[in-house]
């Protein structure tokens, strides 16, 4: 299982790639879309990357929830 | 008094160059755009074509990296032409109001490389990985949505899509918008990056491609007794088209007048051309009557001639029976023997050659002209630039697609 130090390092990496956003300014609590200003589709892929990457499934109905970084963090440290 | 489209600026990305300036040094040099295509796929798929007229500068060398993520190749190339344009026209989004602005831009195919490559990740890795940007960068109107949101058009965005004739029937649709005043200015041209395996196989399959392997930069050879097809190309060209009063109003340079455009359709088969180039003069007849042209003002007309061996003949049939004997004194330049044929595309490029060689009176060549078709007597530039006359002039293009597509566009010097 993954700690959230890696995961946060790792989920910064897929939004850099994502949106051009440096990875420093991903942080824990960023609200995705009032912050970063990542929009649904953005956010999508972020997810899709995500599942691949830390080998976890994030249904669609749980994506509106993860509305800052710690959210999704701490979803994908219980989940893997 | 009707509102005059007069063209302000100019931009492209080709296989002769990746803007404007370099591809016209190209273009009056004589230079073949085409090269061996070097990606494992064509061997993978054993293609029986293995070369293509390829970007000289691929547009993720312009564009950021998110941007191009975002955007199917077809895209990309529409706006880093667009964004040439836009800057060569001097406009700004403070001269000219969003909503006296639109988008008319052409394709043949669309987002043929994202459509492909989603549906191999379905195939080999389920829906899940099928990106949520798969649709919009798909959709054939993707170039002309994206050109509107960089410069905020708000005037409408609108894409034609008539196989090859595409970009030359934009400009049809630009200049009716200029012309009928809905827009002060329009973004015109058309956008194709279709080297991919399956539209080569495609093409191939109906024997429309040249199979010159071993001599990629000989294959284009329109008018050539040895022609043997068409060579696949890509990029973008954009032109600014823009109300004579707003152009002057603001001091631009005008480097030629839209005068006239002329769309028919032939209704004879869906990929030959009408053999007695019936649908083709039509076209060349409307756009010399909406723009006030007596025929033999003409004096240099960029052919469609793709260098296939069916093609070539009826569009010199069409030019004769509209010209007459004044056909001997039209300097005719196929530029396809050097960019290759860029689909939608290549009527955007050529109207750009066009636009330069009515403002710089000189036309461009056409390479590999070696041994002229006996049945094809045109007077065809070729070994050097041909000086156009001083003067009022006038100067066409013809696009042709498959469909039975067919559009002209008649230029008139400023």
């Amino acid at each position: 299982m993954a700690n959230k130090e890696d995961i946060l390092s790792g989920l910064a990496e897929i939004v850099n790639e994502e949106t051009g956003l440096e990875t420093e300014e991903v942080q824990l609590d960023k609200n995705f879309t009032d912050d970063l200003d990542i929009d649904s589709i953005s956010m999508m892929t972020i997810v899709v990357n995500a599942e691949e990457k830390f080998d976890v499934k994030i249904p669609d109905e749980e994506v509106k929830n993860l509305k800052t970084v710690q959210d999704a963090v701490d979803f994908i440290a219980n989940a893997s | 008094m009707t509102r005059k489209a007069v063209i302000t600026g100019l931009g492209a990305t080709s296989p002769i160059g990746g803007d404007v300036d370099t591809m016209w040094a190209n273009a009056l040099a004589g230079t073949s755009g085409a090269r061996p295509i070097e990606v494992d796929w064509v061997e993978q798929y054993s293609l029986p074509v293995t070369f293509a007229a390829q970007l000289t500068n691929k547009p993720t060398e312009v564009l950021s990296r998110v941007e191009a993520r975002r955007m199917d190749p077809t895209t990309q190339m529409g706006l880093v032409a667009a964004r040439e344009a836009w800057t060569h026209s001097g406009l700004n989004e403070a001269s000219v109001e969003p909503e006296r602005l639109a988008v008319a831009f052409g394709t043949g195919i669309g987002g043929v490389w994202t459509l492909l490559d989603s549906w191999d990740n379905l195939r080999e890795r389920g829906p899940r990985r099928v990106l949520p940007m798969t649709v919009p960068m798909l959709m054939p109107n993707g170039a002309a949505a994206a050109i509107s949101m960089d410069i905020s058009a708000r005037g409408g965005a609108l894409t034609t899509v008539s196989a090859c004739a595409s970009g030359t029937e934009a400009m049809d649709t630009a200049r009716r918008l200029i012309e009928t005043g809905q827009a002060d200015v329009v973004i015109t041209g058309g956008a194709e990056a279709a080297i991919h395996p399956l539209p080569i196989a495609g093409f191939a399959a109906m024997q429309a491609l040249s199979k010159r392997n071993d001599d990629p930069q000989a294959a284009s050879r329109p008018y050539d007794t040895d022609r043997d097809g068409f060579v696949l190309g890509e990029g973008a060209g954009a032109i600014v088209l823009e109300s004579e009063e707003h152009a002057r109003a603001r001091g631009a340079t005008i480097y030629a007048v839209l005068a006239g455009t002329g769309v028919t359709s032939d209704a004879h088969h869906i990929t030959a051309p009408d053999p007695e180039g019936m649908g083709a003069s039509r076209a060349i007849r409307a756009a010399l009557e909406s723009g006030g042209i007596q025929m033999d003002e003409v004096v240099h007309v960029n052919a469609h001639a793709t260098s296939t061996p069916v093609g070539d003949r009826p569009e010199y049939i069409a030019m004769k029976s509209v010209f007459a004997g004044h056909i001997d004194n039209v300097q005719v330049s196929a530029t396809k023997s050097q960019t290759g044929h860029l689909l939608g595309a290549s009527g955007a490029i050529e109207a750009i050659m066009t636009t330069l060689a009515v403002y710089h009176r000189k036309a461009p060549v056409t390479i590999n002209l070696d041994n002229q078709d006996p049945d094809i007597p045109l007077n065809v530039v070729h070994g050097q630039p041909a000086e156009l006359p001083s003067g009022d002039i006038a100067a066409m293009s013809n696009s042709f697609g498959f469909g039975g597509h067919n559009a002209v566009i008649a230029l008139r010097s400023y």
